[in-house]
């Protein structure tokens, strides 16, 4: 075994894959060999493999996301820098228009691409550098997303990402990217199957889904919780879709109680998603309400102070779950 | 350069086969047997059939919402496209696309598209595909004037320019983006002259005369195959109907319209294919004879084939 950081693992998730397949392609905005990404995470790879494979663009996400499709569908594998989640908008039409080209034209093309993009509030930068768009990116079909929380699960679902034959967008936090701590993952190499979820800690009382950086606020909160003696248990759904709902309902089956902690306005969230779900699945297990902690319905705040009450915190999750206990 | 009268008799055929479907279509449409849109393309044959004789079939398209024509002149079947249109089980798209989706990869057909510019990027990034594996494919992007008032016509050209990409934009200027006029929408005369921006070759020239097409696309191919990257080409015609079927048209002047279907690009290369003595009236006749004979067994093909079991509907989102 061995110590990662997220970014290491990322980093690492991508080296590997490009060594292994020729065909894989990383196509963005600076992403060479000065900043390596605008946070470092591809530190490296442009001196190891050349200007052809870490190919920098001008600032053009339609051309990117839409030059990763084209190139896609006529048998190379890119990886798509966006950057930004918050920057997908500018590149929409690609998104909800033309990724689902394996359905329109009858099943006939493939389009192995990868998408990665920043997500995640944290760093003060404020309400256009700070989106979890997972909601807005659950309703477009046919593309898989990833959410790794830690860096065992961001290298493993990368590698898995990349090696898919359909559009999968690769959601990276922000605050996790930047974190110094690490967590340790083998030396030799593994993959992680899209759509499996993590049980992030075992507990008995109330299901917690949560997603992104909101895991580690929720095992916080269940330290804390389990100071007073009450049992939670962590679910990471790790990918939004797929989504491992079967994992979701067991543990619901178990606890008998589901709060949802999700990173984005609640309306129209993941959140909204998982907890219709349950509803629909699993009502007859349920002892109380299902509880969604989530960002106010507002664009993000720029100030520190504004921006720590609008992301979900552990005391708003602890205050939840007392409401239903 | 000398074309062989092959060639020439095969981008003769190839227009009226375009314009045999397209007229069979605006039938078939008006009598309520083909749902959703439909956006015909007769008129602008030259340009289809001029460019696309210049292809392998290795090479690469990408077309538009007007796309019937692109993708007969690049070797769709006329049967599995109005299939598709009728929206049977046995269309290139399974039912799934329609009119304005038709695609067939291993054609090079990388698809119409029914969000104008769209295949911009996505001819680029099948370009850069072909110079990234080491091949000679080249493809040809097809768009219309509107599309080069977007976003993706800069970022698409843009890019290609730098990287030097083996593509062609073939833009079909055919006076309205719906119901806009390029006057009103552009402040030059030629869209060519954007090429200027992005430092590549940009040639205007008349999309109803199919030699002077195939000739400067076929420069421009050339060219591209090379190495030397992309070029703009601007193909100045018109719509010999209206934006989709249904419009009513109101803001084409009748003048307008008249000398639009007077530019006719049909019976213009075939005056010069019997002036050349590569056809003779007989010969021309003998292929629109068999081009109605072809669309009629594409609409009884249509007609006679199942549609999609409805739970299709989910498959193939995912591999």
């Amino acid at each position: 075994m061995k110590e990662i950081t997220y970014q290491k693992a990322i980093n690492e998730a991508i080296d590997e894959e490009m060594k292994r397949d020729p065909s894989i392609f990383i196509i963005g905005e600076d992403i060479g060999k000065h900043w390596g990404g605008s946070l470092g995470e591809l530190a490296g790879l442009f001196d190891k493999y050349g200007a052809e494979r870490v190919r920098e663009t001008p600032i053009s996400e339609t051309a990117i996301l839409g030059g990763a499709i084209g190139a896609a569908a006529t048998g190379m594998r890119p990886i798509a820098y966006l950057y930004f989640d918050d920057f997908l908008g500018v590149c929409g039409d690609e998104l909800i228009n033309q990724l689902q080209m394996k359905y329109m034209y009858g099943g006939k093309t493939k389009l192995p691409l990868t998408i990665t993009a920043y997500i995640g509030a944290g760093l003060s930068a404020a309400h256009q550098h700070s989106k979890c768009l997972f909601g807005w990116l659950m309703n477009i079909s046919g593309l898989k997303i990833v959410a790794p929380a830690t860096a065992y699960d961001a290298k493993g679902l990368l590698k898995s990402a990349i090696r898919e034959d359909n559009p999968v967008i690769f959601l990276e936090h922000k605050v996790l990217l930047l974190s110094r701590s690490t967590s340790q993952i083998p030396n030799e190499e593994y993959t992680i199957p899209l759509g499996k979820a993590d049980i992030k800690r075992g507990g008995s009382e109330v299901t917690v889904v949560a997603i992104a950086l909101m895991v580690h606020r929720a095992l916080a909160a269940a330290d804390k919780l389990q100071e007073k003696g009450i049992s939670i248990e962590v679910i990471d759904p790790r990918t939004l879709v797929p989504l491992d709902k079967q994992a979701i309902i067991d543990s619901v089956k178990k606890t008998g109680r589901l709060v949802i902690m999700d990173e984005e306005p609640k309306t129209g969230s993941a959140a909204g998603e998982i907890a219709a779900i349950v509803a629909e699945e699993a009502f007859d297990f349920l002892d109380a309400p299902i509880k969604r902690v989530c960002a106010p319905d507002t664009p993000i705040p720029f100030s520190p102070v504004l921006e720590k009450f609008w992301m979900p915190d552990e005391e708003d999750l602890i205050k939840a779950i007392n409401e239903i206990m | 350069m000398a074309i062989e009268k092959e060639k020439l008799i095969d981008m003769y055929r190839v227009m009226v086969r375009i314009r045999t479907f397209e007229d069979r279509v605006f039938k078939e449409f008006a009598a309520g047997n083909i749902p959703g849109f439909v956006h015909l393309y007769a008129g602008e044959e030259a340009i289809a059939a001029g460019a696309c004789a210049n292809l392998r079939p290795d090479d690469y398209i990408t077309s538009t919402h007007r796309g019937h024509g692109h993708l007969i002149a690049k070797g769709g079947k006329t049967d599995r496209m109005m299939a598709e249109l009728y929206g049977k089980k046995t269309g290139y798209n399974r039912g799934k696309g329609g009119s304005m989706h038709i695609a067939e990869v291993d054609i090079g057909i990388l698809g119409a598209d029914a969000i104008v510019a769209a295949g911009i990027p996505i001819a680029g990034g099948a370009a850069l595909s072909a110079q990234m594996r080491g091949t000679d494919q080249v493809t040809l992007c097809f768009f219309g004037d509107g599309a080069t008032n977007t976003t993706r016509f800069h970022e698409g050209v843009n890019l290609a320019s730098i990287w030097k990409l083996p593509i062609v934009y073939v833009i079909e200027n055919n006076v309205y983006a719906e119901t806009t006029p390029v006057s009103y929408a552009m402040n030059i005369p030629n869209i060519a002259d954007r090429a200027v921006a992005y430092g590549i070759p940009g040639k205007t020239v008349d999309g109803n005369d199919v030699l002077a097409v195939h000739e400067v696309v076929g420069e421009a191919l050339a060219r591209a195959r090379k190495g030397e990257g992309p070029t703009l080409v601007e193909c100045k015609t018109c719509r010999y109907y209206g934006h989709y079927e249904g419009d009513t048209q109101t803001y084409r002047t009748k003048q307008e319209f008249e000398e639009c279907r007077k530019r006719d690009p049909i019976p213009r290369f075939r005056k010069k294919l019997i002036k050349m003595g590569v056809l003779t009236e007989k010969d021309a006749d003998k292929i629109n004879q068999e081009m109605l004979e072809e669309l009629d067994k594409a609409v009884k093909f249509a007609e006679e084939s199942p549609f999609p079991e409805p739970r299709e509907t989910l498959e193939d989102v995912y591999t």
